[in-house]
């Protein structure tokens, strides 16, 4: 495998685009990045679309169509809430095996005010089990996940709501947030319940959204570039047989195998990140993962934010972007708009919300069922 | 409609891994599954092959009680439209080694608490719906050991 940079990236703000189709909101991300990048879509041998909810709807070529269509290899992607970051990693391995110079990532979502509330209809409603046997939605799921790490560990909603207070803290100076509003620790414990232990405000809100990126290899990216951001590992890992699952899924083992993994290949340790990005789309996500992507100790996620280190300027800064909590989860397009935060901290470009100094970025997304995606990157 | 007469009403399983008994409800429906010979991993309903292991052959069939524990849980406050909330959904670990996904009964929702966490708990079934067809749809429930 070859060195892969990052030459371009960039991300429409997250919200709600009723007006607008996802192919618009793609394609506006699309170009955005390439002129990040400095190049066109003339430059560009291999497109990897990601998108879910529309992941038959050929979203890729019709971007091609609208941006420039060039005739190249277009890549549909759907796997769950890593859709956007399986596409780059698809973008990722089409320039590391040598196969082609430059490829575009493009992740987006239009989710309206549905979310998955509405998913897995069709079927004769008498054999739903969803409030008859136990509850297979996603507010629930992680409600379940989180509760496991109270039973283990002793940790309590108000250690868990207070990843809600800093994600939405963060999300303030973001300007591609779909949220800019505090929620102080009273506000996120007193909101109304989705699944306990998750309030409102420790869900994601649902949303449209579009981000791209553009990968070189090195000696392509010298041309157009002089802030490089290298692919130090691009990892992909499925859930493994576990006892429970999948009655119960399981986040963390595949969580844990990409992050092993993820390390190995990059060749540093988690005390080496200086931001991570991770999938915050529960509050009790985050905290899963701050012990699955070996943060902290096993147990010791609940101290991890009680003593503040996850805020930036603390040990390890996460979700600096607001996370999804308060970024915004439009499904495709998150894991490409994780790695376009990162960049944008590599290259020195973050604005008010800046994590000083910062050189390497871990970018994480789970998608359910279970897909694991891990992409570190380094300036 | 004499069609339809003529169709006899059936007492189907929400899910496909709750057998009910020609005679149900005079004899009671059971969780059944799957077992592999080769690795002894248990799972819920028919299996092609072993998730854990690969093995194809050496699958039997296995029925399991209904008596467990209560390993973790949510309990949902926003659910689908028309179901009545909030509801206690919870992770149930049988005695017979596979967990099931479950609503409890007879615990407050308005108060989730640490006490939960391994309470006893036995499995019962009941009509919750009328299908398409107009046959009975049956479910598991669990209801809280005294």
């Amino acid at each position: 495998m070859r060195d892969v940079a990052v030459v371009g990236v960039n991300m429409i703000k997250f919200g709600r685009y009723p007006e607008k189709d996802v192919v618009e909101l793609a394609s506006e991300a699309s170009i955005a990045a390439l002129k990040d990048a400095g190049c066109s879509i003339k430059d560009i041998e291999l497109v990897a679309s990601g998108n879910l909810y529309q992941s038959n709807a050929m979203i890729g070529q019709r971007v091609m169509k609208e941006i420039g269509a060039t005739g190249i290899p277009v890549i549909n992607v759907a796997n769950a809430c890593a859709t956007g970051s399986t596409a780059f990693r698809e973008a990722y391995y089409s320039v590391a095996s040598g196969a082609y110079d430059t490829a575009m990532a493009v992740g987006s979502e239009q989710m309206g005010k549905m979310g998955l509330l509405g998913a897995g209809g069709g079927g004769d409603r008498a054999y739903s089990t969803e409030g008859i046997m136990g509850t297979g939605l996603m507010p629930g799921v992680f409600g379940q996940a989180g509760v496991e790490h109270m039973r283990k560990y002793g940790t309590t909603q108000e250690q868990i709501a207070k990843i809600a207070v800093k994600n939405h803290e963060h999300g303030v100076l973001n300007p591609h947030a779909q949220y800019r509003k505090e929620t102080p620790l009273e506000d996120v414990l007193n909101a109304r319940v989705i699944a306990w232990p998750n309030t409102l405000y420790m869900c994601c809100p649902t949303g449209d959204g579009a981000a791209a990126a553009i990968l070189m290899s090195a000696e392509k990216a010298k041309k157009y570039t002089t802030k490089p951001v290298w692919v130090a590992a691009s990892i992909l890992t499925s859930d493994p047989y576990q006892e429970r699952n999948p009655t119960m899924f399981d986040i963390n083992t595949v969580t844990r195998n990409a992050a092993k993994q993820a390390y190995e290949t990059a060749g540093i340790g988690p005390e080496d990140l200086d931001m991570v990005e991770l999938h915050d789309c529960f509050a009790t996500a985050e905290l899963l993962h701050y012990e699955n992507l070996f943060l902290c100790g096993e147990g010791e996620a609940g101290k991890l934010i009680d003593d503040k280190e996850t805020y930036n300027g603390g040990k390890i800064p996460v979700n600096v972007s607001g996370g999804l909590l308060s970024k915004g989860h439009p499904l495709g397009a998150t894991g490409v708009a994780n790695i376009t935060e990162i960049v944008w901290h590599l290259r020195e470009e973050a604005g008010d919300r800046q994590v000083k100094g910062a050189k390497t970025g871990l970018a994480h997304v789970i998608g359910l069922g279970s897909a694991c995606t891990i992409n570190v990157l380094k300036r | 409609m004499a069609q339809e007469t003529a169709t006899e009403k059936k007492t189907n399983p929400i899910v496909k891994f709750l057998r009910i008994p020609e005679n149900y409800p005079d004899e009671a429906a059971y969780f059944w599954g799957m077992q592999c010979g080769a690795c002894d991993a248990k799972f819920l309903g028919a299996r092609l092959a072993c998730g854990k292991c690969g093995e194809t052959d050496k699958l039997s069939e296995v029925k399991y009680g209904g008596d467990g524990e209560i390993y973790v849980f949510s309990v949902v406050h926003q659910t689908v439209p028309g179901l009545e909330a909030p509801y206690v959904g919870a992770i149930i670990d049988l005695d017979d080694g596979v967990s099931i996904r479950a609503n409890v009964y007879g615990l407050d929702p308005e108060k989730p608490d640490s006490s939960w966490f391994g309470k006893r708990v036995k499995m019962f079934t009941e009509v919750t719906a009328q299908d398409r067809d107009g046959n009975d749809v049956v479910a598991a429930k669990f209801k809280v050991q005294e």
